[in-house]
């Protein structure tokens, strides 16, 4: 890991307008959950708020954390000045992943725990379970879009594309989506950790896990290996 | 003391040939990389920076490939013609992220002495996006000036640099050419590059067109013949007059008035026609060179 390169990928996440969208994706999680602890009880506004939170605001931080850290400089060719030293790619690009995964813990997962929280602050566990399983999804969605905006200048369209469609619509519609689906995998977590959010078509732990952990380490690895490929084009 | 060799180098997109074949070695000293606009110079650069793989060919430096090879950066300074984007960061920011890439020991201490090389230590505070084309060229040259590199490579340089920024920047070229670096700059303009190197490459439509000292490649460019149109008084009169002077190859006369010449020596056609004019007591109405574009002069190259 290079400690400049997280620097002005921090600063390329925060420091811009992007910065205020990222931020209001989990201010807008934690308004629901209140605003659904005033206006409802019981189990089905948590179930809508939790769902929201993971297979929406998650997946949508993660997204724009990721491609906001590779993108621009990608599209505009000024990641050249970046490139151009004798820093191997890969360590750029984990060092690029790095501050996308903890832009998206701490806007991404850490607010799917404080939603539940707010929902009901006696049931610490299912806050926790909620948290950790936003995590282990956070942790693969923000490696998957930044190979997404490694390997396309449309890469916010499609990873929004594939996160309704895929994660929401076709995820909700065919059982066996599951397992290949990310928030899949996050609820399989939490479900675990908390019997609260058991459920019965889970992926299990172990693979669950496993699955998370491997989407990373090739969709990491991939995003670098374009990066050693990265190509200077003229405007002529 | 560093070498940039290109051997047998193509680069292809598609079936688009981009450049084509070229062998060159560059060397200590500032190199001039001419031709016009699509020439092929970007591409060039490109291939010597390691930012793009040679569909054919080699590009070494020192002996060792450039492409995929990230080392080769230790030596290699970059000056994209490409806009620096970080436009959140100030200068100063900027070059020390460049000098803390590089691994330097002192990033703080080559940061202010990048800056000072180029003039630009006291806007350093301010941030790159509110900086004039200048100054941002400027602040590119700090950032691949800052590990104090072999071989500095720059794309149009000179491109929107206003006059004074230009004779500094040359200045500035010349001096590290002097030192024993290796410069190799890109320009479509005959003069800026001949006011700089000493040595140019010339690259015509993804070719190596010519290649020599300085004065080699002005005759090339200047001992042509060239194509003007005269309008006179008396056409036909002049036509017969023009056709005895020895720096004049070809007459020939419109159908719309004026007649066209083929001249071989400029200079002497310059000093001979008013002359000629003037015995005869022809009034010359209109002089006016009809190719006197730079294309042609390159395609004039790459026909010789």
């Amino acid at each position: 890991m290079n400690r400049t390169i997280i620097r002005l990928s921090a600063q390329a996440v925060l420091g811009r307008r992007r910065g205020i969208v990222l931020v209001l994706v989990p201010v807008a999680l934690l308004l629901l959950a209140v605003v659904v602890r005033l206006l409802t009880d019981g189990d089905v506004g948590f179930q809508a708020t939790a769902g929201l939170g993971l297979t929406l605001a998650l997946p949508l931080v993660a997204l724009l954390a990721s491609s906001a850290v590779l993108g621009p400089e990608v599209d505009d060719g000024s990641i050249v000045y970046l490139l151009a030293k004798p820093v191997s790619r890969h360590v750029v690009v984990v060092s690029k992943y790095a501050t996308a995964w903890a832009t998206t813990m701490v806007l991404g997962a850490l607010p799917l725990a404080l939603a539940a929280l707010v929902l009901d602050p006696s049931l610490g566990r299912r806050a926790l379970a909620l948290g950790l399983g936003g995590a282990v999804a956070g942790t693969a969605y923000s490696a998957l879009f930044l190979a997404l905006a490694a390997l396309t200048r449309h890469a916010v369209v499609v990873g929004l594309l594939y996160t309704l469609f895929w994660e929401g619509v076709l995820g909700s519609l065919l059982a066996g989506v599951r397992w290949l689906s990310v928030g899949a995998w996050g609820r399989a977590v939490a479900g675990e950790v908390s019997p609260l959010l058991a459920d019965e078509a889970s992926t299990g732990l172990v693979y669950s896990l496993v699955a998370a952990a491997l989407v990373t380490l090739v969709t990491v690895w991939f995003a670098g290996d374009r990066l050693r490929s990265f190509t200077l084009r003229g405007d002529e | 003391m560093s070498v940039l060799r290109l051997e047998q180098t193509s680069r292809w997109f598609g079936n688009v040939v981009a450049v084509n074949g070229i062998t060159m070695s560059v060397g200590p000293g500032i190199t001039g990389l001419l031709g016009p606009n699509g020439a092929g110079k970007t591409t060039l650069i490109a291939l010597m920076s390691g930012f793009l793989a040679p569909s054919a060919g080699a590009v070494t430096l020192d002996g060792e490939p450039v492409w995929r090879n990230t080392g080769a950066y230790r030596t290699l300074g970059l000056v994209p013609e490409r806009e620096v984007s970080f436009g959140y960061l100030t200068g100063r920011q900027f070059v020390l992220a460049n000098a803390e890439l590089h691994g330097l020991r002192d990033p703080g201490a080559a940061t202010r002495r990048a800056l000072e090389v180029v003039d630009l230590l006291e806007p350093a505070g301010r941030r790159i996006g509110t900086y004039s084309k200048g100054m941002r060229q400027r602040v590119k040259l700090a950032s691949a000036l800052v590990h104090d590199p072999a071989v500095l490579l720059l794309d149009e340089p000179f491109n929107g640099v206003d006059p004074r920024q230009r004779l500094h920047l040359m200045a500035l070229l010349r001096r590290m050419g002097a030192e024993g670096r290796t410069v190799l700059f890109s320009s479509h303009i005959l003069e800026e590059v001949e006011q700089v190197a000493r040595q140019i490459e010339v690259v015509v439509s993804g070719r190596h067109a010519a290649s020599g000292e300085f004065g080699e490649i002005r005759r090339l460019m200047t001992d042509r013949p060239v194509q003007y149109v005269i309008v006179a008084d008396d056409d036909r009169g002049l036509a017969s007059r023009l056709i005895a002077e020895p720096s004049v190859l070809a007459v020939a006369l419109r159908t719309d008035g004026g007649v066209d010449v083929s001249v071989s020596d400029f200079g002497a056609f310059a000093l001979r026609l008013p002359r000629v004019a003037r015995e005869h007591g022809t009034r010359i109405l209109e002089v006016r060179p009809t190719d006197d574009s730079l294309e042609s002069v390159f395609s004039y190259l790459v026909g010789g």
